[in-house]
């Protein structure tokens, strides 16, 4: 029988886990929801990202936190950019997919060539700083992640809920033609959507970098995961990912405290066909 | 002349095979040519996870392949021929290293094959290889009783049942210390050649009256590690052995780390070299080896010159940890077998090649090897490894320890 200490470290893990999930999850379901841009890169960006906060924090001695500054601004433009292509060349939703995936392919070889295939770690105060709350360990890189994928995912759907551009943006999504017939601006709606998300894979990278390891292939690590978080929380519902996000990391945790750690895989998987059997509509 | 690192590409669209072509141009690998040699290269090709999971360990392959090539074109190649690597990708996939086996044999028609990386994929060129009635040298094969090719040759320290030999040396290297463990937790990834050991090892722990306090197993790259952290923090025993493939052992100490936790004592099976030093909390943990870049293995010339210019050139690729240990070691090893019998046979004929590996003893960077036992492994060689002043060095069995060092357990 698992103790309660074990279990309350492992919701606190999952919890933790589930804003890392929610952070990354964010752009691509802002574009994938709004834009109907299936943005695979965005997995890829998150990485670039991470290694820029490492590079920075590293070369510059900067802390982590203000190579944000640099980063995010960058990432905008990278993500409008992005757009720009995808608008130049028509691309669809399902091509979409395969051509951010090669994007994926490439900025993975990219950080591969500029930081080779081994391992780098972030090494700052951040990492091994610990609270201590009753007989639990808060890592406090893993609370600031969560506390930053709350605060963005909370300010995103009330963004989206009640400023102009948000209902624009969902207006688009709902209806793209009447949304142009009231004076909606399409392109440059799409150009500011694309931006943020590539802002939030920057924010994600920075956690990412204050957590893990990093190696070029762990890209392709979370993809599953968060694309379950993203479709059982609804297409461009910030809200809706982050419950299901935590939802998911901490299932995962759970069944790793509780049962063989070999298990823990299927739990995002099952969760999504559990939701999709019964609410088909998602 | 210059070897070319491809990479398949049939998945991506047209649009985009420029731009990622010209990025593979620029990570190319390249190798002098050979100084007094002529006519066609002799082209030897393999795969390497260059890319995945993998990745950070087949890069030290990679460095150790082309510093063989160019030292064996030095010497006037083989056959008075260059040497050429064809190397591809194989993404840490076996079904992907199964297909370039096969393109390497049929269509870029490879005179010779060297093995990947890591025991699923090797199994997978076997099986290509066998086909073909190709010879196999391969260097990290990790359950040798599946490997039942007849021209297969291993470098491989592990020797023929490594489920029991190499568990019985990590025991016996705690029992000389006075202070044996007495109680054991087992983690290990699904992979299958830490797995197939660290089941062995749970057999030989108890058979050796170790208390199995807590055994695990978890999919390989898994990400999360707090849980299983937490529980072998409750389970307390006095020695931890993690089945650890790539970034396993890092994560795990990140998350020890976390919950201020610090093993007495842990044993990281194939953790990448280079990372697990850097790590948090690493401090005195074991690994296996076969071999590490300080006296007595350095005493063979052919040891000292591989790690002065591995060395060299992993500082230039800004690896982490730039010593020879028992990853460049194997693929350095697998160069010269290939060098020596085609120098011995004058021939480039697989049946005669491995015909006389098999009956004939290799100067090699580890000394001489052999492949006269069961499935063609020779004894086995391995060590036991630990971090001591912030570089590996081997503590068992005594007779490799590096000079002035010793067994520290429990940790401090």
């Amino acid at each position: 029988m698992p103790s309660l200490n074990l279990l309350g470290q492992a919701l606190l893990a999952g919890l933790f886990t589930g804003g890392l999930y929610a952070l990354l999850g964010l752009g691509l379901s802002l574009t994938w929801g709004l834009l109907r841009v299936i943005n695979l890169a965005n997995f890829a960006l998150a990485f670039l990202g991470a290694y820029l906060s490492y590079q920075l924090a590293t070369a510059l001695r900067l802390d982590p936190f203000l190579t944000l500054a640099i980063v995010v601004p960058a990432f905008f433009v990278l993500g409008v950019v992005l757009q720009l292509g995808f608008q130049r060349f028509g691309i669809s939703e399902l091509v979409s997919l395969i051509v951010t995936f090669g994007l994926t392919v490439i900025l993975e070889s990219l950080i591969q060539w500029i930081w080779t295939a081994d391992f780098r770690r972030l090494e700052t105060p951040y990492v091994r700083a610990t609270l201590k709350v009753g007989t639990l360990y808060v890592g406090v890189s893993g609370l600031l992640g969560f506390v930053a994928a709350a605060g963005l995912t909370l300010g995103t759907w009330a963004w989206l809920r009640w400023s102009y551009l948000g209902k624009a943006a969902r207006a688009l999504a709902e209806d793209g033609a009447m949304a142009a017939a009231f004076g909606v601006d399409r392109r440059r709606l799409a150009l500011l959507l694309s931006g943020l998300s590539a802002a939030y894979a920057a924010v994600a990278g920075l956690f990412i970098a204050l957590s893990h390891t990093l190696a070029p292939s762990q890209i392709y690590a979370w993809m599953g995961v968060v694309f379950a978080a993203v479709i059982i929380g609804r297409l461009g519902n910030a809200l809706g990912l982050l419950a299901a996000a935590i939802a998911i990391a901490a299932s995962e945790a759970l069944t790793m405290a509780v049962t063989s750690p070999g298990w823990a895989p299927l739990v995002s998987f099952t969760l999504l066909i559990v939701v999709l059997l019964l609410r088909p509509e998602l | 002349m210059w070897p070319l690192e491809e990479v398949p590409v049939s998945t991506i669209p047209r649009s985009l095979l420029i731009l990622m072509l010209g990025g593979i141009f620029i990570i190319a690998p390249w190798a002098p040519a050979a100084a007094g040699t002529s006519g066609p290269p002799v082209r030897i090709g393999g795969t390497l996870a260059l890319t995945g999971p993998l990745g950070p360990t087949s890069l030290v392959h990679k460095i150790a392949g082309e510093i063989s090539i160019e030292q064996i074109n030095k010497r006037d190649g083989l056959l008075g021929r260059p040497v050429e690597w064809v190397l591809l990708d194989d993404q840490s996939k076996a079904d992907v290293t199964r297909t370039l086996y096969e393109r390497l044999i049929t269509v870029d028609k490879v005179d010779l094959l060297v093995g990947p990386y890591a025991t699923n994929a090797i199994l997978s060129a076997l099986a290509v290889a066998q086909r073909y009635q190709k010879m196999l040298v391969h260097h990290s094969f990790g359950i040798p009783k599946l490997a039942t090719y007849p021209m297969h040759i291993p470098v491989s320290a592990l020797g023929n049942e490594p489920d029991k030999s190499l568990p019985k040396k990590v025991f016996e290297a705690m029992e000389s210390t006075g202070q044996a463990p007495r109680t054991i937790a087992i983690v290990t990834s699904k992979f299958s050649s830490v797995h197939f050991i660290s089941v062995g090892a749970r057999e030989v722990a108890a058979a050796r009256g170790l208390k199995v306090v807590l055994y695990l197993e978890y999919e390989f790259g898994a990400r999360d590690f707090a849980p299983i952290a937490t529980r072998i923090k409750e389970a307390n025993p006095d020695f931890l052995w993690v089945g650890a493939i790539g970034l396993d052992a890092n994560l795990l100490l990140d998350a020890f780390q976390t919950i201020g936790y610090k093993p007495r004592g842990q044993y990281h099976l194939f953790p990448a070299p280079g990372p697990l030093i850097n790590a948090p909390g690493s401090a005195f943990a074991f690994a296996y080896t076969s071999f590490e870049a300080h006296p007595p293995m350095t005493n063979n010339p052919s040891a000292e010159e591989l790690s002065r210019l591995f060395h060299e050139r992993a500082k230039q690729a800004g690896l982490p940890y730039p010593f020879v240990e028992t990853q460049a070691a194997s693929s350095f090893a697998s160069w010269q077998l290939i060098e020596a019998a085609v120098n011995a046979t004058r021939s480039l004929d697989d049946k005669v090649l491995a015909a006389w590996l098999k009956a004939n003893k290799v100067d090699t960077v580890y000394g001489k090897l052999s492949f006269d036992g069961p499935n063609n492994y020779g004894p086995e060689y391995t060590k036991v490894k630990q971090i001591q002043n912030g570089r590996w060095v081997v503590v068992w069995p005594k007779e490799f320890a590096a000079p002035g060092t010793k067994i520290v357990y429990p940790a401090p």
